[in-house]
Parts: structure tokens; C-alpha cells; sequence
């Protein structure tokens, strides 16, 4: 919806600037895909060039020397420089960057801003969403938990279609991946993260399109808190199994030099997890978005019965995909991280085999 | 890689991680808690009901089995009963058959017995009279003979010669 009034309102806009609409309708899904620092629903051109936004604007909160609190009214959308207690910031790519009072941006050889960027806590569209799913979330599952106690361990509404995801989650992922003993203290991590980053994907794919887990500082939060739960709650044998691969199988003057080796690509592979889950969710769901978003473009771009047509087909047998996607995504996401909480709470029956073989 | 670190935004990170951490600890004690308690409990319970159910039938086979057996043995009782009584019965007329025979027999051994005496009796009462009777005839006959010396000696003479005969 927000596309549409804004790309035919481009357009016209191109004539004049001279720019051309595939640059346009790229520049578009690249801001697009970040993170704002007002919540815009749509926008358009007045025929005398000016900018309407439709939206609200957002707390900023920046740390450079001392709390900096306002509004993003300030910025008027990127069009004008913020001062704040003496400080000037420009809002330029989404990023707020301190700048001198003409709003002066210096960039380096790769045309990269060199001014200096101060500590941004802002209250972003994405940090909004976050708090709005996270309530969504606090209100579905609480009244879920209500309904049992009211009606008798039956649950009732939406409960009805929840349920069963949430006994899929503990009897098809934690208890097959991470073990009957110690799967319990794991779940609600699971549960959380399936239903968090489900609900996020599938916001993203509303209208309203705010690609909160195409985000890599959502998915780098999400990848390093099961990182930390898989090893702070590691066994001894799991951290045996880090350093000692190869146990008891082989004196100790002949593992020294395959330890060398073994040791570094096994503490490696503790990192390597998280990060290929952090990357493969956030390079899927921006992914998506940017297919979804060019087959919308193309539209624009060819303008004819046959091709508009065409790509609106695409971007709709697209957007059936992304639904799939998003709760792959998801499952991906909290199947792994069971799997790793598994390797984390193994615990070697086959060593003390081992052990009884050498005692023979 | 440059385009990804340019990307990362340390404020989003942070209130990402403050949120989820917000959420994961609600929702663990409000949620998630009660829901797996409650879909345990549940799930505990249908396998109690299962089992109580199971258990319930086999009572029911146990009973069924406990009240054939039952009728069985009844059966078998009564029947024994029944043997019981046609034996009892049967001695009971056997023996009195046997009493009434004995008791009958008795009954004519002392009416024979009876008879017997009193036909003793009769035949010694008769013997008796019919001694008298032969004495008082004899006694007569004997006076009669005797009155004359002659006749009485003659009938020691024919009485001795009957001896000499023998």
C-alpha cells in the first residue's frame, strides 16, 4: 500500500531529479529493509514536490556525552538536521550521525560517512514491533495458561490452534533433539524463540512490512542468547568432548599433535553454530523481502498487460512461499538451537564402555 | 561482511536483547509454566484413566470369571446335594425296609414262638387231661377188675408173659 502511492508518486519525482526508477525502486527496498526511526505508514508527493508522511514519530535516544532524548519530529524524515543541547545529528541511510550546524557529511574514498556516530538507543520502528509482538505474545499465552486452569486442562479459542504447535515444539523438537532428562529446563527458551521470530516473519510480510528478523542485530541477539544457554549449561562431557575429543582412545603423547589440530576446529565450532544461525535467518528473510519487493517493482517498471500482470502472479506465488518461509525460519531456528542444547547436555554412555573394555 | 558490520546497530541489539530477555521471563512464568503443567497434568491424567479403564476391565474379566466359577461351583454343589439326598434317600429306604423286615420278622418269631408255647401248652393241658382222664378210666376199669382176686391175678400173669415176650 505504502509502496504504491510512493513509487507512482516517484515517478513523477524522477522526471524531475533525473534519476531513473530502477534506481529508485532500488534505493526504495534498501531503505526499506532497515530500520527507521519513525513509524511511516505510507507516503506521498503534494503536486508542489513536498513529502506527506503518514506516521508518528519516535523517541530518540542517543548517548554522546550524556543522555540525548527527542523526538524524531526533528528530523522531519531525514530533511532536516536535529539540534539538541548545542549537538547537531543528521539522519542519513537511517543512521543518525553527528554532524556541524549546515549539516555537513564528510565521506572517505568508498563514500562512506566518516563523521562520528553517536550511541543510538532509539526507540526504532523495529524496537516497536519487538514490543508489540513481545505484548501480542505475553497476552496470547497468558490467556492460553488461564484457559486451562479455568476449563479443566482443555483449552479453549486460539488456544485450540497453539496447543498443538507448542506440544510439537516439546515432543518433536526438545525431546528427540536434547533427551527426556533435561529437555524441560530448555523449553520455554524454545517456545519463546519459535513463536518470537514466527510472529516477527509473518509481520514482516504484512502490509506494514517491518523486517524486524531480516535485522542482523536481531538475529546476532537471538544466535548469542543460545550460544550463552548452550553453554552455560553444557555437561562435563560436553566440554570433555571440546577439548578431549578423542578421550580415552589414545595415549596422551600420541593426541598432542592431532589436539593442535582437533582442539582449535572444535572451539571454532562452537562459534560457527550461532553465527550460521544468525546468518541463515537474516539472509532468508531479507532475501525474501528483496524478491517480494523487486517483483512489486516490476510491476512499476514494465507497465504493460502482460508483464504487471505476470510479476503480480510472482509476487503473489512469492508471498505464499515467504508465509512457508517464515515459519521454516522459525522451526530452522529452534530446531538448531535444540540440537546444540543437545550436544550441550550429552552425556557419554559410550566412554564408560570404553572403560570397561580397557579394564578387561 | 563491511556492509553487515555497517548494518549492526548496537541500540537495536540492546533493546532486542532486553525485550526478548523481558519476554522470555514472563512468558516462562506465566506462560509457559502453567501451559506444560497444565498439558502434563493433563496428559498424566489420561494415562491414569487409561490405565484405571485397563485396570477396570480386567476387574470386570476378574468378575466375570469369579461369578462363572461361582455358578460352577453352585452348580456342582447342587448337584451334589441332589446326589446326596437320592442316597440318603435311599439308604433311609433300605433301612427301613430292612427295620420293617427285621421288626416283621421278630414279630413273627415270637407269634410262632407264641403259637408254639401255647400249643405246648394246649397239648401238655390235653396231655394232662387226657392222663386224668386215662388214670380215672384206668382207675375205674382197674377198681372194676380188681374187685375179683382171680381176675387181678390173671392180669399179672398175662402182664408178665408180655414181658417174657419182650
Amino acid at each position: 500500500m505504502g509502496f504504491t502511492s510512493y513509487a507512482s508518486d516517484k515517478e513523477n519525482a524522477t522526471e524531475e531529479s533525473g534519476k531513473d526508477l530502477k534506481t529508485e525502486i532500488k534505493e526504495y527496498i534498501q531503505h526499506h529493509l532497515q530500520d527507521s526511526h519513525d513509524f511511516s505508514l505510507f507516503s506521498y508527493t503534494k503536486e508542489n514536490g513536498e513529502h506527506k508522511y503518514v506516521g508518528f514519530p519516535l523517541p530518540i535516544i542517543l548517548w554522546d556525552n550524556g543522555l540525548k532524548v527527542f523526538s524524531s519530529s526533528k528530523f522531519h524524515h531525514g530533511e532536516e538536521i536535529a539540534e539538541v543541547d548545542g549537538n547537531h545529528y543528521k539522519l542519513y541511510h537511517s543512521k543518525i550521525y553527528k554532524t556541524d550546524a549546515h549539516g555537513a557529511i564528510n565521506y572517505d574514498e568508498e563514500h562512506h560517512p566518516t563523521n562520528a556516530k553517536p550511541l543510538d538507543f532509539s526507540i526504532t520502528k523495529n524496537v516497536v514491533m519487538i514490543f508489540i509482538t513481545g505484548l501480542l505474545m505475553l497476552w496470547l499465552f497468558t490467556s492460553l495458561a488461564k484457559s486451562y486452569s479455568k476449563n479443566n486442562g482443555v483449552p479453549t479459542g486460539a488456544g485450540r490452534f497453539f496447543e498443538p504447535i507448542v506440544l510439537y515444539i516439546r515432543d518433536d523438537i526438545a525431546r528427540p533433539n536434547i533427551g527426556e532428562k533435561r529437555y524441560k529446563k530448555y523449553m520455554p527458551f524454545l517456545l519463546t524463540i519459535f513463536f518470537f521470530i514466527w510472529f516477527l516473519n509473518i509481520f514482516g510480510l504484512t502490509p506494514l512490512g517491518i523486517n524486524v528478523t531480516g535485522n542482523i542485530a536481531i538475529t546476532f541477539s537471538l544466535a548469542i542468547m543460545t550460544f550463552l544457554i548452550t553453554n552455560f549449561t553444557g555437561t562435563k562431557d560436553y566440554w570433555m568432548h571440546q577439548f578431549d575429543p578423542l578421550g580415552k582412545s589414545l595415549p596422551w603423547y600420541g593426541k598432542i599433535l592431532l589436539y593442535i589440530i582437533l582442539v582449535p576446529i572444535e572451539l571454532l565450532g562452537l562459534i560457527i553454530k550461532p553465527f550460521s544461525l544468525l546468518i541463515r535467518l537474516y539472509a532468508n528473510m531479507q532475501a525474501g523481502h528483496i524478491v517480494l519487493m523487486s517483483l512489486i517493482g516490476l510491476m512499476f517498471i514494465f507497465k504493460s498487460w502482460l508483464g504487471s500482470p505476470l510479476s503480480f502472479l510472482l509476487a503473489f506465488a512469492i508471498s505464499l512461499i515467504e508465509i512457508l518461509v517464515a515459519l521454516l525460519q522459525a522451526y530452522i531456528f529452534t530446531m538448531l538451537s535444540a540440537l546444540y542444547f543437545g550436544f550441550a547436555s550429552e552425556e557419554h554412555e559410550h566412554e564408560h564402555e570404553h572403560e570397561a573394555e580397557l579394564s578387561h | 561482511m563491511e556492509k553487515l558490520l555497517n548494518e549492526f546497530s548496537i541500540g537495536l541489539f540492546f533493546w532486542q536483547t532486553l525485550l526478548f530477555g523481558l519476554l522470555l521471563f514472563l512468558l516462562w512464568k506465566f506462560a509457559w509454566k502453567p501451559i506444560l503443567n497444565a498439558v502434563n497434568d493433563r496428559e498424566d491424567g489420561i494415562k491414569d484413566a487409561l490405565a484405571a479403564a485397563e485396570n477396570a476391565k480386567k476387574e470386570m474379566q476378574n468378575v466375570t470369571a469369579d461369578s462363572e466359577k461361582l455358578l460352577k461351583e453352585a452348580r456342582a454343589e447342587r448337584e451334589a446335594l441332589l446326589k446326596e439326598a437320592r442316597e440318603i434317600k435311599n439308604t433311609i429306604v433300605s433301612d427301613a425296609k430292612e427295620l420293617a423286615k427285621t421288626e416283621g420278622d421278630k414279630i413273627i418269631k415270637q407269634a410262632q414262638a407264641a403259637i408254639e408255647s401255647e400249643k405246648k401248652a394246649a397239648v401238655a393241658d390235653i396231655k394232662n387231661q387226657v392222663a386224668n382222664l386215662s388214670v380215672e378210666i384206668a382207675e375205674k376199669v382197674i377198681k372194676e377188675e380188681l374187685s375179683d382176686k382171680s381176675k387181678q391175678l390173671k392180669l399179672v400173669e398175662g402182664m408178665l408173659g408180655d414181658i417174657k415176650l419182650n
